[in-house]
């Protein structure tokens, strides 16, 4: 194969017009139930999308800077997440895995690891018992801790400030807290990562919740994961203007409106720095598909090449 | 791919991601094993001290296996060795994530917190980052690698080769002796970038 990586600027990750100072991380998300990708809207309505192991490898090829795997009905069955999906992915992945879902103490964190993840990402757990975050910290270092918030807009509500509420149990039950506030705590406490999911947009397509991201990037320090609601570049280029180091997307890749670099070489049009496939001088390695002919499918414009 | 597949051994620290250093070294036709046992350690052709892990969760774990001198013994006699982001660090004297802790001192340096606070830098360090080698380095090639870390060396210690990086300053991606590499960034999660690091370590 020849060094498709040397051939044009389009993905240069020189450019900075916007953003972090490190390319923005691309992330496909797979959600996770009874060992299938599903997915559904604001929580809810869950439909089968395929086999995570071979999702995530195709998003690696594509160009993805790192997958997340959630295990969305782990903690409301009152379980741990399926390690036998986080082994399988792990078998053919080699970018970053975040696995969540049904982490309830230190020794959840210790076997997702032992299994294959690389980051463990903590939701209703870490609200109930936010120690929990800094003894993970402790063993694992910060940079394992990811905080999982899923946050709801509210109107102004009692101890709901930014009017934003957290919800825990995967979307179904508000705790009253303040999600900016939630944020900052769990920073606080030894989380070195926010994954910020809208409720309001996820599976909706309509953009990510830029107020809300607006909000935590200005409480926290740590990078942010922007997540639900995303359909366009145009969509994550607003989301790393609000502040996001890193956007996760789902519906889009699941279904096939974009691949992973189809969304890089657009997001490089717009100025956003994305980081590029690798070429190896000494021509030893393959070098990932970042530049191969994007498969945009359902009539998507074609605007990535 | 060699004729016969290469044995890579992973010490098991308790706090490492195991199974991506395992099935890394796997896809690229390996055979994998982890071990704390020391005199697998020090009988290991090639040793992988993974990373992931608090500087003094890890060392205490590396302490309690008694691992710190056969450890300290390869590196010094430039057995094949390869030190991952926090397998980097505890090659280093200490770091001031852990006051007091002793690294393996296999190299003079504190490891140190990134500056925070500056626009635009959030720590820890988190995605891909470009790494650049000095001329003579034969293993670490140039390229995004992918970094998760809120320490690092700043400084190039004696008698090593540096790979530089930039985060909120200039900082050491990785350092080159021989077949004996630490790195800060994670080759067993940075795509084909990582696979091309560690063919050629297989092969020095």
């Amino acid at each position: 194969m020849a060094s498709p990586t040397e051939q044009g600027p389009v993905h240069a990750a020189a450019s900075r017009d916007v953003g972090p100072m490190l390319p923005v991380r691309i992330i496909p998300c797979l959600d996770v139930r009874d060992g299938r990708v599903v997915k559904g809207v604001r929580f809810r309505g869950l439909e089968d999308q395929g086999d995570p192991a071979a999702l995530a490898l195709a998003y690696e090829e594509q160009g993805a800077d790192e997958v997340v795997v959630l295990d969305v009905t782990a903690t409301p069955e009152g379980r741990g997440t399926r390690l036998d999906t986080v082994a399988a992915v792990r078998a053919r992945l080699s970018v970053p895995l975040t696995v969540g879902g049904g982490i309830g103490e230190i020794e959840d964190a210790a076997a997702l690891l032992e299994a294959g993840a690389d980051k463990v990402a903590v939701n209703t757990a870490a609200l109930r018992q936010p120690a929990l975050l800094t003894d993970l910290a402790a063993r694992f270092g910060s940079q394992c801790v990811v905080v999982s918030l899923d946050a709801l807009r509210r109107g102004d509500g009692p101890g709901v400030d930014s009017g934003y509420e957290v919800v825990v149990l995967s979307g179904t039950r508000p705790v009253a807290r303040d999600a900016v506030a939630w944020a900052r705590e769990a920073v606080e406490r030894g989380a070195g990562e926010i994954l910020l999911t809208s409720i309001d947009r996820d599976g909706t397509r309509s953009g990510y919740e830029l107020t809300l991201l607006r909000a935590v990037r200005s409480a926290v320090s740590v990078p942010i994961v922007a997540s639900g609601g995303a359909d366009s570049p145009e969509h994550m280029t607003d989301a790393v203007r609000a502040g996001a180091d890193a956007v996760l997307a789902a519906s889009i890749f699941h279904q096939g409106n974009w691949t992973v670099e189809g969304i890089k070489g657009a997001l490089a049009a717009l100025g956003v720095s994305v980081r590029p496939g690798y070429s190896d001088a000494r021509g030893r390695a393959e070098v990932a598909g970042a530049q191969r002919p994007a498969r945009i499918r359902d009539g998507a414009e074609e605007r990535a090449l | 791919m060699t004729a016969r597949a290469p044995a890579v051994t992973v010490v098991r620290t308790s706090t490492a991601n195991l199974a991506s250093v395992l099935t890394g070294f796997e896809r690229l036709g390996c055979r994998v094993r982890a071990t704390d046992d020391a005199t697998d350690v020090a009988a290991a052709g090639r040793l992988v001290l993974p990373g992931v892990g608090a500087f003094a969760a890890a060392q205490r774990a590396i302490a309690s296996h008694g691992l710190e001198d056969a450890l300290r013994e390869r590196i010094e006699r430039g057995r094949p060795t390869l030190g991952i982001c926090l397998g980097m660090q505890l090659m280093a004297s200490g770091s001031e994530e852990a006051p007091g802790v002793c690294g393996l001192g296999v190299f003079d340096g504190v490891v140190g917190g990134y500056e925070s606070g500056e626009e635009g830098w959030r720590v820890p360090q988190m995605g891909w980052n470009l790494v650049t080698p000095d001329a003579r380095c034969e293993i670490v090639p140039r390229g995004y690698a992918y970094f998760a870390n809120s320490y690092r060396l700043a400084a190039a210690p004696d008698g090593w080769l540096p790979v530089w990086c930039e985060y909120a300053g200039r900082f050491l991606a990785a350092v080159e002796r021989g077949p004996v590499i630490g790195c800060q960034f994670h080759p067993e999660l940075s795509g084909d970038y990582g696979k091309a690091l560690l063919t050629r370590w297989l092969e020095a």
